[in-house]
């Protein structure tokens, strides 16, 4: 299996539509085929292990992506907003690399280890003048389609590996071929690196729907390209949500009139946003993904009609199904598990567990799935009676206090009750008498008074039990957020330490 | 086959991916389809020649057998004398 077919199928089926507007150039679907045959061309010249890129969204990365994969070599996306030694660590990994973006910074970071330089407009150039020769054959290599370093938010980045029977698994499984019309547009704003960069350019092309790029986001940048393309879906993280209605609150006028469609996830989307996002929006379909990295993107999803119904109920465990992340797809399966692997019943917090063709679970070097072909996402979460799941943190994150497990969630929960707290973070800090305990940071709302600690500890104390009652309360100024809207517990648990 | 091997038909322009099942004969407008490029195509079985579509899904009846279809043609694809099926997906809403 190969994921070029999607490319070869979309220029097959319609050659001449436009599937990528970027800085104004428009590429049709024959147009990036070429280019990704003469990528995967010179790429073979080369004799390198992978192509990296390291660069903004550009039409740059759905060459790459493809010519890597009739290449058979993986395609690394790298995030360029890393401090250089991490930076330069990641590039001494993917030795010997055609690297394409900021050479200057590359080269500088990496001068050893046999890679190639390339400018974004040097390797677009020299693939489309390799097209005309280029034999189009397709290689299978070791089969993998892309590897994507973590975050690393608690260890080293590990390198996850997707196999091209992952994400064509994900993409057949969760897209119907040529279903977007002509008029069809999607706006993609995530970083190339993001796993949700990657599925963007497989969905829109596998549905012939065109891709607008947004190489780095900016509100008044997103509201203007979405008007001027007649944008009718688009995929935000929920704090790019939240600055788009910041600024048509502040006035700023865009005809938004063709956007059929908003997809988020990313992060945990604040409910109070999603409710004023669907009552600003009310003609537009909203979809909440989850998702990870090593799950080819989209797991589990809340649909269009689940939101109005949710949004619109007054029965409050149907209303509540607006902060869960809907179902998992008809294609995964999906287990909560205790710390023994026991699988739990609904109602009970555990550990998210996934499997299905689609999941990876594999990094360099090691697979992270147990023998039956379950990945454990370390992911927090419980399901309803009707099969919706709710997130509750990263397993990591879970306080452990004199052997009891505490989910942050259910402390986040009551405390985001209050009206004076904007947000709430709880965290488990070192205590000498319980190994852990809880500690509590919030933000207060504009112009409101910051709630005395007493109130804040009766407050958990008469909702849950004294055992999740806070020792240690600080007030911050705003969360330590990354930029894909992740928040960084550990920055927040740093706090304490340091303090 | 197995997963991923791409069949072409004898008949016509019709080529398919296998996505699930292994070692079946599959048949295209009622001639055996092959991994190989036919040198020149035979004459179709007008009774397997409804035509194939790109991008759709045909299944076996016990659903053991699943191909996709990434080039269109005029023959039918049928294993054993049995036609195979469009495989009816409900549309999920983009995500991405």
């Amino acid at each position: 299996m190969n994921i070029s077919l999607i490319l070869q199928m979309a220029a097959d089926a319609d050659p001449e539509r436009i599937g990528l507007v970027c800085d104004g150039e428009r590429w049709s679907y024959r147009a990036i085929q070429r280019a990704a045959h003469g990528a995967a061309a010179n790429i073979a010249d080369i004799g390198c292990s992978h192509i990296a890129l390291l660069d903004e969204s550009s039409e740059a990365a759905p060459i790459a992506l493809f010519g890597a994969a009739l290449a058979g070599i993986p395609y690394v996306p790298l995030n360029y907003r890393l401090a250089d030694t991490d930076l330069a660590a990641l590039l001494q990994r993917i030795a010997p690399a055609y690297i394409v973006g900021d050479v200057e910074r590359a080269k500088r970071l990496a001068p050893e280890g046999g890679h190639t330089f390339c400018s974004r407009k040097d390797f677009v150039a020299a693939a489309e003048a390799a097209a005309d020769t280029a034999s189009g054959e397709e290689r299978e290599g070791e089969g993998i389609a892309a590897q994507i370093f973590t975050s690393g938010t608690t260890a080293a980045p590990k390198a996850a590996l997707l196999r091209h029977s992952n994400l064509l698994g994900y993409i057949l499984g969760t897209v119907e071929f040529c279903s977007a019309t002509e008029d069809d547009a999607q706006l993609v704003c995530v970083p190339p690196y993001h796993i949700a960069g990657i599925s963007a350019l497989l969905s829109s092309f596998y549905a012939l729907r065109r891709i607008v790029l947004l190489p780095a986001f900016d509100p008044d940048d997103w509201l203007q390209l979405a008007s001027a393309e007649r944008v009718t879906n688009a995929f935000v993280v929920p704090t790019m949500l939240a600055r788009i209605i910041e600024r048509i609150d502040e006035g700023v006028q865009a005809d938004l009139s063709a956007l059929r469609a908003i997809a988020y996830g990313g992060g945990r989307m604040p409910p109070e946003l999603i409710d004023r996002a669907l009552d600003l929006f009310p003609e537009t379909n909203f979809t909440n993904a989850y998702g990870l990295t090593e799950t080819s993107s989209t797991i589990a999803l809340l649909g269009p009609e689940e939101h109005r119904s949710a949004h619109n109920s007054s029965d409050p465990a149907v209303r509540a199904r607006l902060g869960s992340v809907g179902r998992p797809l008809p294609t995964v399966e999906l287990e909560i598990r205790d710390e023994e692997g026991k699988s739990l019943p609904a109602g009970e917090c555990g550990e998210v567990y996934v499997r299905g063709e689609q999941v990876s679970g594999e990094y360099r070097g090691k697979s992270a799935l147990d023998a039956e072909g379950w990945f454990p996402t370390r992911d927090a979460g419980w399901l309803d009676s009707e099969g919706y799941l709710f997130l509750a943190g990263r397993a990591d994150d879970v306080i452990v206090r004199g052997g009891e497990n505490i989910s942050p969630g259910e402390i986040e929960e009551v405390l985001m009750s209050h009206p004076a707290i904007a947000e709430a973070v709880a965290v488990g800090v070192p205590s000498t008498e319980w190994g852990e305990a809880v500690a509590i940071a919030i933000v207060i709302r504009p112009g409101c008074d910051r709630p005395d600690d007493t109130t804040l500890r009766t407050l958990i104390k008469d909702r849950l039990r004294s055992s999740r009652v806070p020792e240690r309360i600080a007030v911050l100024d705003e969360m330590p957020y990354n930029e894909m809207g992740k928040l960084l517990r550990r920055q927040v648990r740093a706090h304490f330490q340091d303090n | 086959m197995k997963p991923g091997t791409k069949l072409k038909s004898a008949v016509c322009d019709t080529e398919v991916m296998v996505i699930r099942g292994s070692d079946v004969e599959v048949m295209c407008g009622g001639a055996l389809m092959s991994e190989d490029t036919p040198a020149e195509k035979s004459a179709i079985d007008t009774a397997f020649a409804e035509g194939t579509l790109i991008g759709k899904r045909y299944v076996d009846s016990d659903g053991s057998v699943e191909l996709l279809c990434v080039k269109p043609g005029k023959g039918s694809l049928s294993i054993g004398g049995a036609s195979l099926q469009l495989k009816e997906a409900k549309p999920l809403p983009s995500s991405d």
